[in-house]
């Protein structure tokens, strides 16, 4: 039985754990931003790691239910009420059918996950039902949740106890000061040794333009290129190469001034130089960041990012342990 | 041409085959992308072949990241590079060049292109020498273009002319990139023509714009019914230029689901273009428009 979206927010958008296989034709696997916030709240309501749920960013939706459901809010704190009161995030809701959803204000982190048993039932495209606005793909009609629309849900999973909570230390979000590591690569060798130390040693900001495609950072000092002649095909700016893929967790300094981090739904490639990639374990963090938020580069190499991906994965085992 | 192989992160593998454009770059990169889709390697999961470099991304809890790379740089040395031969497409582009659409949002973002004054045509045809605009659009489509990359949004062709390098039209993008741009725009950005898919964010200089969709989600349009994405790496492009009347009547077409876009299938040898490519050029045109 569907849900009826009273209220939408600032940008509610119904994603799962995307759409692997299309990046060479520009069509970024798109997906949850917070992949373990997704996975999390999906596990409190019973249903499959991946179901589609809503991702709110910084201001909650208005929800009625017309059938009971088992409801989780995971990811930034944006405390859920249920008909006007407080409930738990992190923690399996039960709501009956006519009762309304909605959230008081955000406390922190950027994005939060909203699970309902059954999961979010819209057609999936190119095997995903994630909102991919850009394509028109997924979602609602390829667009984000607005008021009026009615949200199918699919049939629910496993019975889930109400109450049941994702214990705090199990939740990841980001540290203070926010730390991000990164693997120097890619076009690295564009930078002269004086830029590659800065870029690590300032603090940098989130910018306003911060969004499911990428993150722009301002505030450190613009970056020195190892002079060249341009290849052919290249562009002229020092900044620009022959166009190219660009990894998800890149990081490009378009005129050497502000950098962007491609995050889920990324732009597959262009003529930007990218200086490394932000790790693995590391991108569920960044959907997490409002503007503003003071962030520090941390460099590291292989061995740590594969290392901090198994320390990733063991979280999401203990997450998982008392749903097996 | 030296290969460059570096890390993406810990789920990328970023090959660089040449750090300047070509078409011999080109096809070296789709050989050895060949030989890596064969060899079906344990963990990889996409492939992304681009202009003169590719990209592949992993699983490193199924494949170390150094093991991968060793196994790329193998198969760089067994894959047949020699054979720079195609059977492919060309495919009639309809352009109408200095189009409102492109020229209303060109005006709307002057203040961030390096000719606040003039056009994006004016200021192209100019720095690349040519009188007037019309002898640029004349060079902008007098010969085919080669689509070496496939991406960044949405079925996004990359397109490569097929002239002599000092032939070849070059401009910067624009300073700034703008926030807007219409879908179907022919754009222009250091070596490559695009067609932009959709509407959007974009930083290339807009010269025109197509009445032929290249991206259709929903797959209602017919000769995307198989799949929403038209271009693939390889296919070769001719742009025809077209005036208003003729945009008009091509997007009613496309409307009622009758416009058909001319595709001739070709074979495309490197070592026959490089050797005469006025002739290569003009076989592809009779092969274009032979019935």
């Amino acid at each position: 039985m569907p849900i009826n979206v009273k209220a939408a927010g600032l940008s509610v958008t119904i994603q799962d754990l995307g759409r692997p296989g299309y990046y060479h034709l520009g069509i970024p696997m798109g997906g949850a931003m917070d992949r373990l916030a997704l996975r999390a709240a999906n596990l409190l309501v019973g249903n499959d790691e991946g179901a589609a749920a809503l991702e709110a960013v910084f201001v909650g939706p208005e929800l009625e239910f017309t059938e009971d459901a088992l409801v989780a809010v995971t990811g930034a704190e944006l405390p859920p009420k249920l008909d006007g009161e407080p409930m738990a995030t992190w923690t399996t809701l039960k709501v009956k059918a006519g009762q309304v959803l909605s959230f008081d204000y955000l406390r922190s982190g950027a994005r939060a996950y909203i699970a309902v048993s059954g999961g979010i039932d819209t057609p999936p495209m190119l095997g995903s039902r994630s909102t991919y606005a850009i394509g028109a793909l997924g979602g609602v009609d390829g667009r984000a949740v607005q008021p009026g629309d009615v949200l199918p849900l699919g049939q629910p999973g496993k019975a889930v106890t109400e109450g049941t909570t994702i214990p705090a230390e199990l939740r990841r979000m980001p540290g203070n000061p926010v730390e991000l590591r990164v693997l120097p690569g890619l076009y690295w060798h564009r930078l002269t040794d004086a830029a590659g130390k800065r870029f690590f040693a300032e603090t940098w900001k989130v910018a306003s333009e911060a969004d499911r495609m990428g993150y722009r950072f301002q505030g450190g000092t613009p970056i020195e290129f190892v002079e060249r002649e341009q290849p052919f095909g290249a562009g002229s700016d020092p900044s620009n190469i022959t166009d190219s893929c660009y990894p998800y967790g890149s990081i490009q300094i378009p005129g050497g001034t502000e950098p962007i981090i491609l995050h889920r739904d990324a732009v597959s490639g262009g003529g930007f130089f990218t200086i490394g990639a932000v790790i693995s374990a590391d991108m569920d963090l960044i959907g997490q960041l409002q503007p503003h938020t003071p962030t520090r580069f941390i460099k590291v190499n292989m061995h740590t990012a594969l290392s901090a991906r198994r320390d990733r994965a063991d979280l999401l085992e203990q997450i998982r342990a008392p749903f097996a | 041409m030296t290969t460059r192989y570096t890390h993406g992160g810990d789920e990328h593998i970023f090959v660089e085959i040449d750090e300047a454009m070509s078409l011999e770059a080109f096809f070296k990169s789709l050989s050895i992308t060949n030989a890596v889709r064969e060899a079906d390697i344990k963990g990889m999961t996409e492939i992304c072949p681009a202009n003169a470099s590719y990209q592949i991304k992993f699983n490193p809890d199924i494949i170390h990241p150094d093991d991968l790379m060793a196994e790329l740089k193998r198969l760089e040395q067994t894959a047949d590079v020699s054979d720079a031969v195609l059977n492919t497409r060309i495919i009639e582009v309809p352009v109408y060049y200095q189009d409102p659409w492109t020229h209303e949002t060109l005006m709307r973002f002057r203040e961030r292109h390096q000719d606040p004054t003039g056009t994006d045509l004016d200021y192209s045809a100019r720095i690349n020498g040519y009188d007037s605009v019309d002898d640029f659009i004349k060079a902008h489509s007098g010969a085919p273009w080669f689509v070496s990359m496939v991406g960044f949004v949405s079925g996004l062709p990359f397109l490569y002319q097929m002239v002599e390098r000092e032939k070849q039209i070059q401009v910067p993008k624009y300073l700034r990139p703008r926030t807007d741009t219409p879908k179907l725009t022919v754009g222009y950005g250091g070596s490559f023509s695009c067609i932009y898919s959709v509407r959007g964010a974009g930083g290339y200089q807009m010269f025109g714009i197509t009445p032929m969709p290249i991206f259709d989600p929903e797959q209602k349009i017919s000769y995307l019914k198989d799949f929403m994405v038209f271009f693939k790496p390889g296919d070769i492009v001719k742009w025809k230029p077209i005036s208003r009347e003729e945009y008009d009547r091509d997007v009613a077409a496309v409307e009622a689901g009758t416009f058909e876009p001319r595709i001739r299938e070709v074979m495309f040898s490197l070592e026959d273009f490089n050797k005469d490519i006025a002739g290569t050029n003009a076989k592809l045109e009779e092969a274009l428009y032979a019935n």
